[in-house]
C-alpha cells in the first residue's frame, strides 16, 4: 500500500484547481486519478467557447481552458494516473483504484478530494414512454461521438430540455448540417443560460418551445417520430396538444445528477438539497478529512466557479493535512422555501464562507437576506433572478456569531 | 443452398434450450433466428423467475415442466454459468379473498408436486424482509431468481460449442413442404434457402404463422402486454426475496416486486391485452399504475430508483369461444412428418424451456434413433466478471491480464476484458445490446453515458466495421450516420 498525502479523484476541472492550490501552499505529495486517457475532464468535448470569462478575464474553449491548467499541473510536476478508475474510497481514506497501465492501486491517503463531476440524467430516469428504438442520446453522449469520435448521430433532430448543454448540440448540429427542429422545455422557464439561449438558438433560428415535452417515442429499429405536447401548471400533458414530428435523433438535456457512488461507499452523508455530499464551511463531507468540491458537490452553470471553488478547498484541505483537523460547524445553513441547492450544509461561525444556492423558479426584483437570528448579516438586491444561474455570497467572519444557524431567505 | 438435419426456428430460450438438446445427438442442426441476437423478444422481456409451478392447471404440460424445471435448475445453472438465486417468494394478501385465491393456489401447488409451501404472518413476513408488503402470505421456498438473458445466451452458446449453427437476421417466409416421406423441408427466408429434414417451431409470438406453415392450425393466440420498472441497485439493498400479491380469481398476478440477480429491483408487470407482436412501448398510464401498484409490494418504492422502463408480451394460446386460455401445445404427428411444433409458449416458460426442449427432441428421437454425441460437452463456463470478484482476486485478474484493470462501464464495473470477450462471442452477435446483455455495461445508472462511446468504439476497432454499420440492436438501428468530417 502506498502512501499520499491528498489524494484527488477526477482530473477534471475541480480535481486540477485543486491540486495546483494544493501544491502552491506546499502539500506537495499529491496524486491525481484520471479515468480518462486524458486529464481535462468533460471540457475535453467542451469545443464551444465561452469558457474562462470570471477566471481569466478572457473567453476560451474547454480544451483550452482545461489546458492551462493541465499544463500548470505538468509544470509544477503533480502525479496524474490517467486510464486509473477508482473503485472504491473507504471512511479511513483508502483508496482502491483499477488500471491497465499501473495495475491494481491501493493508496493510503491523509486526505481525500472527490472531484468526480456529474453525470447526465437519462430517458429512464424520467420514464419517456414510448418505443426503444436506436437515435436517442443524451447531449453529453452525443457530444462525445461528434467532438471526440467524429462521428455524427443524425440528420433531423429534436432536442428535450433547455439544458446549457441541450442548446450547444442544437447549435453543434446545426453547424454540423443537421436540420434542428425545435428544443423542447418540460417548465415555463429555460433552464440553460440566457447568454446560450442568444448564442445557440436565437442566432440560429432554432425554436425554444417552453411548457412542452416529448409524450412518445415511435420507431422500431431507428427513431422515426416523437410525439410532443403542450404542459399544463402541474407538468402534466395537455390532451389534444399532441403533435407528432418526423425525425431521426432525440437529444436529451434533462438535467445533471453529481456522480457520488464514491462518496456513499465512504460512508458521507447526502445532502438531499443538491444530490452531493453533506459539506461543511471547509467542503469537508460529514467523514473528516474527505472533502468534495465541482460539481460532483453541486451541479455549477460555469466552470470558472467550479475551479474556484476547489481552490477554496484546497486552503482547507491544506489545513487539514497540515493540523489534523478543521473548526468544528455546528450551525446548520438553512434556505427559505425559494432557495434551492444551498451549499454549505453547516459552518462554524468563526471562518469566512461562502453561499452558493439557486432560486427556485425566476424572479424579477429580488433580495436576498442572509440572517444569523434576528441579525441580517447581508443583504443583496438582484435585478432578476434565474434557477439557470448560481448565487454565491461571500461572508467574513467578522460579521457572524457562533450561536445561530444561518438562514438565507429570499424576499420579492 | 445449405442444408441441415435439423432446424430450429427461433432463437429464445425454448429455441435455444432446443438446440442444447438437439446437441447431444450427432445431428448436423441450425437455428434461424429473424432478429440479430438470442432472446429478442419476451425471452428477454420477463421477471427473470424460476417459477415452483403452484398456479398451473393440475397434469398440464405447464405444471409437469414448471416444476421439473425448478427442481434441476441448480444443475442446469451451474452447468451454463448462470447467475441464479434460489430465494424463495411471497404471494403477499392483504382481504379475506386474498386469502382464499392464496389457499386454492397452495392446494394445486400440492397437486403439482410443489413443496414446502406454508401460510406465513405478517410478523414472519418482516422477518423474511420488513420492506416486502403484505398482512400475511404464502412463502414459497422453491421459487428463484435468474438472469434469463444470460440464461438463454448461455444455452445458445453451449449448443454452439457442441457444434449447432446459429444464423441471426434470417426471418422465415415461407416452407415448402416436401412431396414423400423421405424429402426435405425448403425454409424460405428473406435472404436465403435452406434444406432441412426436421423442423422444429420455436417461434414464440410467431409460432402460429410457422405452424401454419408446416400444416398446423394456425392457432388463435393473443398477447397480454405488461410493463416494467427497472429500479436502481439503490433500491436492490432493501429486497431479498420477490413479493407478488395474491393471485386473481383467474390465477394471474398482477403487479410484482422482485429483486434481481445482479441487485436491482424489477416492478411489474401489469396485464392488458395486445394484438400487435412487436408492441413494446411503455406508457404513462401503465407506468403510473405500476408505481401505485408495485409501493404495495415493496415499501422502499421511490422515483429516483428508476433507472429503466421496458415491455414484454405473453402471447398466449386461448379458446376463441370460451376465451379460455389454453396449455402450452407440443404436438408431432404423421401427417406433419419430421415437424415438431411448439405454440403458446409463453410464462413459465424460461422456467420450462430444458424440460420443453427435451421433450421436443424426444420425439425425433423416437423416431430418427440418431446417434450419441460421444464428445458433447453440457459445461459452458461463467464469463469472468470483475464486479463479483474480491479485491485480491481483482489484483490477481488484473496482474494477470492487464485488460481487466481498465474499467470500461463504471457503474457496474465491467473491464475491457469482459467487453473484449463479450465482442468475439462464440455466436458472432456484434449490436451493442448483445455487448450489454453479455456483460451489463450501460445496464446501470447512467444507462451508457460514459461507457457506449467506449463500447462502439471497440466494435468498431476489433472488428473493423464503420461507424454507420454499428447497430444498437435490430437491423436497421443504426447509431452513426457517418463521419462528421472526412479524415484526411
Amino acid at each position: 500500500m502506498r502512501n499520499v498525502d491528498v489524494v484527488i479523484i477526477g482530473g477534471g476541472p475541480a480535481g486540477l484547481a485543486s491540486a495546483i492550490e494544493l501544491y502552491k501552499k506546499g502539500v506537495t505529495d499529491i496524486l491525481i486519478l484520471e479515468r480518462e486517457k486524458k486529464p481535462g475532464g468533460i471540457l475535453r468535448q467542451c469545443i464551444h467557447d465561452g469558457f474562462g470569462l470570471t477566471r481569466f478575464g478572457e473567453t476560451l474553449s474547454g480544451p483550452e481552458y482545461a489546458s492551462r491548467f493541465v499544463h500548470q499541473a505538468e509544470e509544477l510536476g503533480i502525479s496524474c494516473m490517467t486510464d486509473t478508475t477508482v473503485l472504491e474510497v473507504t471512511k479511513d481514506k483508502k483508496v482502491y483504484a483499477s488500471s491497465a497501465k499501473e495495475g491494481f492501486v491501493e493508496i493510503q491517503a491523509k486526505a481525500v478530494v472527490l472531484a468526480m463531476g456529474c453525470r447526465e440524467r437519462t430517458r429512464g430516469a424520467i420514464s419517456i414512454p414510448g418505443t426503444r428504438p436506436a437515435g436517442i442520446y443524451t447531449a453529453g453522449v452525443a457530444q462525445a461521438y461528434i467532438n471526440l469520435r467524429n462521428e455524427m448521430v443524425g440528420k433531423e433532430v429534436v432536442i428535450l430540455g433547455s439544458g446549457d448543454i441541450g442548446m450547444i448540440m442544437a447549435r453543434r448540429m446545426t453547424l454540423e448540417g443537421a436540420h434542428v427542429i425545435g428544443v423542447f422545455e418540460l417548465q415555463p422557464y429555460a433552464s440553460g443560460l440566457p447568454r446560450n439561449i442568444e448564442q445557440c438558438l436565437n442566432d440560429y433560428h432554432i425554436p425554444l418551445y417552453l411548457s412542452h415535452s416529448v409524450t412518445d417515442i415511435r420507431g422500431k429499429d431507428r427513431l422515426e417520430s416523437v410525439v410532443i405536447s403542450e404542459m399544463d401548471e402541474h407538468l402534466q400533458p395537455i390532451p389534444g396538444t399532441e403533435k407528432e414530428y418526423p425525425c431521426d435523433t432525440l437529444i436529451l438535456s434533462v438535467g445533471l445528477i453529481p456522480e457520488n457512488e464514491l462518496t456513499w461507499g465512504a460512508g458521507a452523508k447526502e445532502d438531499p438539497g443538491t444530490k452531493g455530499a453533506s459539506v461543511d464551511e471547509s467542503y469537508q463531507t460529514t467523514v473528516p478529512g474527505i472533502f468534495s468540491a465541482g460539481n460532483v458537490l453541486h451541479v455549477h452553470d460555469l466552470v470558472d466557479f467550479v475551479s474556484m471553488e476547489a481552490e477554496a478547498l484546497a486552503d482547507c484541505a491544506v489545513r487539514y493535512v497540515r493540523e489534523g483537523n478543521l473548526p468544528e460547524c455546528k450551525l446548520a445553513v438553512k434556505g427559505d422555501e425559494l432557495v434551492s441547492q444551498l451549499v454549505p450544509a453547516r459552518i462554524s461561525g468563526t471562518s469566512d464562507v461562502t453561499v452558493s444556492f439557486r432560486v427556485k423558479k425566476p424572479l424579477k426584483g429580488c433580495t436576498v437576506e442572509i440572517c444569523q437570528g434576528d441579525k441580517v448579516v447581508k443583504k443583496q438586491k438582484f435585478p432578476k433572478a434565474l434557477p439557470a444561474e448560481m448565487i454565491q455570497m461571500k461572508l467574513k467572519a467578522e460579521q457572524l456569531n457562533e450561536q445561530d444557524d444561518l438562514e438565507v431567505r429570499v424576499v420579492c | 443452398m445449405e442444408r441441415f438435419d435439423v432446424i430450429v426456428i427461433g432463437a429464445g430460450v425454448v429455441g435455444s434450450a432446443v438446440a442444447r438438446e438437439l446437441a447431444r445427438y450427432r445431428l448436423n442442426s441450425c437455428v434461424l433466428e429473424k432478429e440479430l441476437d438470442v432472446a429478442c423478444g419476451n425471452s428477454s422481456r420477463n421477471t427473470g423467475m424460476l417459477h415452483a409451478g403452484f398456479t398451473y392447471k393440475p397434469g398440464s404440460l405447464k405444471a409437469e415442466c414448471a416444476v421439473e424445471g425448478n427442481k434441476e435448475f441448480d444443475q442446469v445453472a451451474k452447468e451454463l454459468g448462470v447467475p441464479f438465486k434460489r430465494t424463495g417468494k411471497l404471494v403477499v394478501g392483504f382481504t379475506e379473498h386474498d386469502r382464499e385465491n392464496i389457499l386454492k393456489y397452495k392446494v394445486i401447488g400440492e397437486k403439482n408436486g410443489v413443496e414446502g409451501m406454508r401460510m406465513i404472518d405478517k410478523e414472519e413476513i418482516e422477518k423474511i424482509d420488513p420492506n416486502a408488503g403484505g398482512e400475511f402470505a404464502m412463502y414459497v421456498p422453491s421459487s428463484g431468481i435468474l438472469d434469463p438473458m444470460a440464461y438463454t445466451i448461455a444455452l445458445a452458446e453451449n449448443a454452439c460449442m457442441n457444434g449447432v449453427k446459429f444464423h441471426f437476421g434470417e426471418k422465415v417466409v415461407k416452407i415448402d413442404r416436401p412431396d414423400s416421406e423421405d424429402g426435405d423441408y425448403r425454409i424460405h427466408t428473406e435472404e436465403n434457402e435452406y434444406a432441412t429434414r426436421w423442423v422444429i417451431n420455436c417461434a414464440g409470438m410467431y409460432a402460429p404463422e410457422i405452424s401454419e406453415m408446416l400444416g398446423y392450425p394456425n392457432y388463435p393466440t393473443k398477447g397480454f402486454k405488461g410493463e416494467y420498472y427497472v429500479l436502481d441497485k439503490k433500491a436492490g439493498k432493501y429486497l431479498s426475496i420477490p413479493v407478488y400479491p395474491a393471485p386473481n380469481d383467474k390465477g394471474g398476478f398482477s403487479t410484482h416486486a422482485t429483486p434481481t440477480v445482479d441487485g436491482n429491483v424489477l416492478v411489474g408487470p401489469d396485464s392488458y391485452v395486445t394484438e400487435d407482436r412487436e408492441d413494446y412501448k411503455v406508457t404513462k398510464s401503465h407506468l403510473d399504475g405500476l408505481f401505485a401498484d408495485g409501493s404495495r409490494m415493496f415499501k422502499q418504492m421511490k422515483r429516483e430508483y428508476f433507472i429503466r422502463n421496458f415491455a414484454g408480451i405473453r402471447w398466449k394460446r386461448y379458446n376463441p369461444e370460451t376465451g379460455e386460455i389454453l396449455d402450452f401445445l407440443l404436438e408431432s404427428d404423421d401427417a406433419h412428418p419430421h415437424t415438431v411444433n411448439l405454440v403458446g409458449i409463453e410464462s413459465p416458460g424460461i422456467t420450462c424451456a430444458l424440460p420443453l426442449a427435451r421433450r421436443a427432441v424426444a420425439r425425433l428421437v423416437a423416431k430418427e434413433n440418431p446417434q450419441k454425441n460421444e464428445t458433447f460437452n453440457p459445461v459452458r463456463p461463467a464469463p469472468k466478471r470483475f464486479y463479483d470478484m474480491t479485491r485480491e482476486e481483482q489484483r490477481e485478474a488484473v496482474e494477470k491480464n492487464p485488460l481487466y484493470g481498465e474499467i470500461v462501464c463504471r457503474c457496474e464495473t465491467v473491464t475491457k476484458a469482459e467487453i473484449l470477450s463479450a465482442i468475439h462471442n462464440p455466436l458472432g452477435v456484434h449490436t451493442v445490446t448483445g455487448i450489454k446483455n453479455r456483460t451489463r455495461a450501460t445496464m446501470g445508472r447512467c444507462q451508457g453515458g460514459y461507457c457506449e462511446t467506449r463500447i462502439t468504439d471497440m466494435i468498431e476497432e476489433e472488428l473493423g466495421v464503420k461507424p454507420e454499420d454499428v447497430r444498437y440492436s435490430k437491423k436497421d438501428s443504426y447509431m452513426f450516420t457517418g463521419r462528421v468530417r472526412d479524415a484526411k
